[in-house]
């Protein structure tokens, strides 16, 4: 006997079986069985994020599930929404762009050298991209994640893990002093509509510190960081 | 028998790897906020050629590119080498954020892809990307690639208009957003083979200092550029 043919049997015996156990489930009753409502197609995704940086601690990860669009592009100007977790740390309107299908939140800020679980799902809608963003909240206008990044073809069980690099929205100047360091280092403004740097994302040169000859910076060498900025493992759970 | 033609089919595939000639759509991004690329030189050429080795000394072509922005020395290397080459798609400096496209029709044998452009303002800094081996099947590959240093010319920071080839500093910032009056960071590179480049220093003092750059505009982190390559 072949393989095949042994597998033959298998799928065979399988079928058997579970008809079987479908029909020892069926009602006896002799009135038609009513038919269920479809069960719902869970699509979920748990998201693990460790801060690799020294001392930058991250705003709360922000992670959508969206069919279309994209939270940044290299060279464009940044959206307000960007614009206002790039600089203040809060997502709140990055959650709430019209392209999300479904989003959660980290409950608190990602502190370096620590790890957070995140789980985010959908119904009935297959959704094909995932992106995630923090800021660097000791920063004038950094942030990190992933953009737009295709999970359409991830099965069950399986996992994509990333590395990212930072961004800088280009929306305020990296001047560093305190007064525009809404983090711990600076305690000073988050989000201003202004527009006061070049007005397009690219990628972030990292901070420059006090130490290292920005000498109105808020910021130390405690402070500088280097790519990648965060780690990433998304695994789909259903 | 399976074996057999499985056996034939590895073979056939192998063999349309060699011979086939590609179409080649190569796109370049530029990933800095505060850094210019001069006229990108882009080439797709046999397994033994290369614009330049990481621990080994640069060409003198290499040199005129990173110095200088000048091309015109990798280009007609390239040439004699028979490749492929698109040199300056964009039409001049690729700003910062900008991306541009090339098309490059590939002989048979030019099986590895190369580009390169010098980074300004630095004294011989460039993006590069050295013998990537072209995958023979259809489709589109986007990776990103990192900032060397050609280590032919000290990293003194001083923008004189320097671009030729052994003249010291940096030949301009074409952003204008550069100082003037800076001493000089260094006048030695301990490194004379291409290398990581270890970033610029820079200094927040535009009419004096040790630098001619600023601290919060020129300074980056690797990855400087993203590549897409789609194989037709």
């Amino acid at each position: 006997m072949n393989i095949q043919n042994k597998i033959s049997i298998k799928m065979l015996l399988s079928v058997l079986l579970s008809s079987l156990l479908l029909s020892a489930c069926s009602d006896n009753d002799d009135e038609p069985a009513p038919t269920p409502p479809p069960e719902p197609v869970v699509y979920q995704f748990d998201v693990s994020v460790t801060n690799l940086t020294h001392a930058q601690p991250m705003s709360p990860v922000a992670v959508l599930l969206h069919n279309e669009g994209q939270l940044w592009q290299i060279g464009s100007s940044a959206s307000v929404a960007l614009e206002t977790l790039a600089e203040s740390g809060d997502n709140s309107a990055v959650l709430a762009e019209t392209m999300v299908l479904a989003q959660t939140s980290g409950s608190e800020v990602l502190m370096p050298g620590t790890t957070q679980m995140l789980s985010v799902m959908i119904e009935d809608t297959a959704p094909m991209m995932l992106s995630l963003a923090s800021m660097l909240v000791n920063t004038n206008d950094a942030f990190t994640g992933i953009n737009a990044m295709s999970i359409g073809d991830l099965a069950v069980g399986e996992s994509i893990s990333v590395q990212t690099s930072s961004y800088d929205a280009g929306t305020e100047k990296n001047s560093e002093q305190m007064a525009t360091i809404p983090g711990p280092a600076g305690g000073g403004e988050g989000f201003n509509a202004a527009r006061d740097d070049v007005d397009f994302v690219a990628m972030h040169g990292g901070v420059v510190s006090v130490d290292d000859g920005l000498m109105l910076s808020a910021l130390t060498q405690a402070h500088r960081f280097d790519n990648p900025t965060l780690s990433i493992t998304i695994t789909r759970t259903e | 028998m399976k074996i057999i033609q499985l056996a034939m089919a590895v073979g056939l595939t192998s063999i349309s790897a060699i011979t086939s000639a590609a179409q080649l759509e190569v796109s370049v991004t530029n990933l800095t906020q505060g850094l210019i690329y001069t006229p990108l030189i882009i080439g797709a050429h046999t397994s033994d050629v290369s614009l330049f080795n990481t621990g080994q000394v640069a060409s003198s072509q290499l040199q005129a590119m990173a110095e200088g922005g000048d091309i015109s020395g990798l280009a007609t290397m390239l040439t004699t080498a028979n490749a492929d080459i698109v040199e300056n798609p964009a039409a001049g400096f690729l700003m910062p954020g900008m991306s541009t496209t090339a098309m490059l029709d590939t002989a048979a044998t030019n099986t590895h892809l190369s580009l390169t452009a010098m980074l300004l303002p630095t004294n011989d800094g460039f993006v590069g990307l050295n013998a990537w081996q072209i995958p023979s099947e259809a489709g589109t590959y986007t990776f990103t690639i990192n900032a060397y240093d050609a280590g032919t010319e000290a990293n003194d920071e001083i923008i004189n208009g320097g671009g030729a080839p052994g003249v010291p500093g940096i030949p301009g910032a074409p952003g204008g957003d550069a100082g003037t009056g800076g001493t000089g960071v260094t006048t030695t590179e301990a490194n004379s083979t291409v290398h990581i480049h270890r970033g610029s220093l820079g200094d927040d003092d535009l009419t004096g200092g040790k630098s001619d750059l600023d601290n919060s505009v020129h300074r980056w982190l690797n990855p400087v550029a993203r590549v897409t390559v789609t194989v037709m």
